[in-house]
């Protein structure tokens, strides 16, 4: 009896929230439906930011965060969504995943915000070729990261006597005092990623830019099979002689941690690990130092966040679409976001006095290499290479790591495959 | 499914009883009907789907563009595949052979009256209430050289111990035996337990009346009589050895380096991570095979030799 009576109420509450909804429709110009995975702590305040502006501009803006350790999930969601036809309106999707997005013929055209905001002229022309496909701007950068940062301990350093390296050489030389005074010299976490973070710097630092494009961007056969190649294989194997026994399958931000417990040293890795810093309430400069990993003071390998947006299914969604791309390169949303997430803005042109010194340094090298040439796409963070190859490359480099039998030729000759061996 | 019956049918019989009749014959069909339609369309649909991307260069998201055998010549060719198979005939035999051994010898051990044996089969059965991942992180931490069993006795004054099989590339694949097994030989024993407990005890004071020593009447008589629980626990932790998967990520991420990766972490690297969903669903298909090819006969002989038996 209750339920007969408790019906109709139901129903007519719906109604009424239903009716309400769609009363409210018009009011809105568009709605924005973005996929990503920021999710912890500060990157969620930062994704709030864009809310917020989007929302400032009369549209509605729908969350779609995926958490999920470096978008995997999230990625398994947007395939199934684009595979139903029902892809969200924009999604974070960066490197070279964006063309195979765009050889689906699933992306939509910015070319006339590109235009209108002048991203010719914002991006460094590394940058703005990642975010066009076939000519054609699809994406917008949110943020950039440099993956070869060297994070040091100065405490630790200075009471075993030494200095901060500026070389590999260097870096070398000083292991024996660290030993010594009990530390551990170099933190690493042993997962194949890390391993490629890594290999990619000591390829950077041995042999440079130019010989780094040409193996690890190109994947040019006698590049990834040369001397160059066996001597840059053979230190990454030496740096193996910095880290401790327990670095299997430990997480970056364990070892991160060690540093800044002064159990280790230094820690070779992207200036996310700065947020670990951050949060331990250090400050740069003082209670830790950023400098760019050694030998590699001249280059800048960058991991850049980029929204993809999806062809809009109308006019209003087209205007929303339209509006989020500007607002994402407009310099509040840059400051906003970057300054919560710990990365530098993508665009060069912006007042960097709120941010830390590290980010100080990491714009003005930024700026620095993209006009000399030495702004390089990271290949362990998925910027150079297609995902398939970046995994061969990956198997490659973290079995010869991690493998004392194999000489650093046979994993040359074996990159060499890795490059031009898929489907 | 109209209700009318056939004309010789309702001809036949009253039409109150025939109508019974139906419905008993009908129900159980009208009532499975939905499980097995779900099945058929969710396993086998998606197992020829499977095999279907199998045959095609999918990349990122499924393609229709076939490439015959290339995807099975290049997972042939790609040398982690191999350490992966390897790693599962090393991992499955070892996990599946312990387990039965330890497990019978625990429960044969705690059949003899004990005082005190609900408790104590508590604590042996109590792993398995643990999800793997649990189990993988535990093991990590005790396994970790600067954490775990090294650090401890070397921290006791045996400076010279070493135990980092977690790290040692060779030997990563028996740790991930090494924590199945303090996971799954708890149940093989409540699977042998009850079992025993289910021999008729006049066979074994027959038995015993004929002069037979213990360890005799259990290999000649007891053993014999579990067969069908041996069978079931091959069952059961083949099944588990094969799907493996969270232990593996939990316990060494397939590492160092891929040392220790098994077909279905394989699978999942390249199908969703790696996007090459084709070579990734031609891994699935092998595993599939190698499934079959072991399961096929041996279910073939057992159920056989029972019918018989």
């Amino acid at each position: 009896m209750r339920s007969l009576l408790r019906f109709p109420l139901r129903k007519s509450l719906l109604g009424l929230a239903v009716g309400g909804a769609l009363a409210s429709a018009p009011v809105q110009a568009g709605e924005v439906e973005v996929l990503h995975w920021w999710t912890s702590g500060g990157e969620a305040r930062a994704a709030n930011v864009l809310k917020d502006l989007m929302e400032a501009e009369g549209h509605a803006w729908k969350d779609f965060a995926v958490a999920g350790g470096g978008g995997e999930t999230a990625m398994t969601v947007l395939k199934s969504r684009a595979m139903s036809g029902n892809p969200p309106s924009a999604a974070q999707i960066k490197g070279p995943e964006i063309q195979e997005w765009g050889e689906l013929g699933l992306l939509g055209n910015l070319d006339d915000v590109a235009k209108a905001e002048d991203w010719e002229g914002l991006l460094p022309e590394v940058v703005a070729d990642i975010m066009r496909h076939d000519g054609q701007y699809v994406a917008v950068p949110v943020n950039v990261h440099r993956v070869n940062w060297l994070w040091a301990n100065p405490e630790v350093l200075s009471e075993a006597g030494v200095e901060v390296p500026t070389s590999l050489d260097e870096m070398f030389a000083i292991a024996d005092e660290l030993r010594a005074a009990g530390v551990i010299p170099l933190a690493h976490g042993g997962q194949p990623w890390q391993d490629a973070t890594v290999f990619e710097t000591v390829v950077l630092a041995e042999a440079g830019t130019d010989f780094y494009r040409r193996a690890l961007v190109e994947l040019d056969p006698e590049a990834l099979n040369s001397e160059t190649m066996v001597d840059a294989l053979t230190t990454f194997k030496r740096m193996r002689t910095l880290m401790d026994d327990g670095m299997s399958g430990r997480d970056w931000n364990i070892a991160t941690s060690m540093v800044i417990g002064g159990q280790a040293a230094m820690q070779l890795m992207g200036d996310w690990a700065k947020g670990e810093f951050t949060a331990a309430g250090l400050t740069p400069g003082e209670d830790y130092v950023c400098v760019p990993a050694p030998g590699t003071e001249s280059a800048f390998t960058f991991n850049i966040d980029s929204l993809a947006m999806f062809k809009a299914s109308d006019d209003e969604a087209q205007v929303a679409q339209d509006d989020l791309a500007r607002l994402v390169l407009e310099p509040t949303f840059q400051e906003a976001f970057n300054l919560a997430k710990g990365s530098i803005p993508a665009r060069a042109d912006l007042d960097m006095s709120d941010f830390d010194s590290c980010a100080q340094r990491s714009m003005a090298d930024f700026q620095a290499t993209s006009e000399s040439g030495g702004l390089v796409p990271s290949m362990a963070h998925g910027m150079a290479v297609r995902a398939s190859v970046q995994g061969a490359i990956f198997d490659v480099v973290t079995n010869f790591f991690n493998d004392p039998n194999m000489s650093p030729e046979a994993a040359a000759e074996r990159l060499a495959n890795a490059g031009s061996s898929l489907l | 499914m109209s209700t009318s019956l056939s004309p010789e049918r309702a001809a036949r019989v009253p039409v109150k009883r025939s109508a019974l009749a139906f419905l008993t014959d009908w129900i159980p069909r009208l009532v499975l009907a939905p499980s097995v339609a779900v099945s058929l369309f969710f396993v086998y649909g998606f197992m020829i789907w499977t095999f279907v991307l199998s045959l095609t260069n999918s990349r990122m998201l499924p393609s229709y563009d076939f490439v015959g055998f290339a995807q099975y010549a290049q997972l042939m060719a790609n040398d982690r595949w191999w350490v992966a198979a390897t790693n599962l005939v090393v991992f499955g035999g070892l996990f599946v052979g312990i387990c039965l051994v330890l497990g019978a010898l625990l429960a044969i051990l705690l059949d003899q009256r004990i005082r005190q044996e609900g408790s104590l089969r508590t604590v042996y059965l109590y792993p398995m209430a643990l999800s793997f991942i649990v189990t993988g992180v535990v093991w990590k931490w005790l396994l970790n050289p600067s954490l775990g069993l090294q650090a401890m006795v070397r921290g006791w004054g045996f400076e010279d111990f070493t135990f980092d099989w977690l790290v040692d590339p060779d030997m990563a694949v028996y740790t991930l035996v090494i924590a199945a097994v303090w996971q799954a030989s708890g149940f093989v024993m409540a699977l042998f337990l009850a079992g025993l407990r289910g021999i008729d005890d006049s066979i074994i004071k027959a038995a015993q009346l004929d002069g037979a020593s213990l360890p005799r009447i259990y290999a000649r008589v007891v053993m014999p009589c579990l067969r069908p629980v041996v069978f079931s626990a091959v069952m059961i932790l083949s099944h588990i050895a094969i799907k493996s998967f969270d232990l593996v990520v939990a316990l060494t991420g397939g590492g160092p380096g891929y040392a220790s990766d098994l077909p279905a972490t394989f699978m999942y690297t390249h199908a969703f991570t790696r996007a090459q969903i084709g070579l990734g669903s031609a891994s699935a298909m092998l595993m599939l095979g190698g499934v079959l090819a072991i399961l096929i006969p041996y279910l073939y002989s057992e159920l056989r030799s029972r019918r018989h038996g």
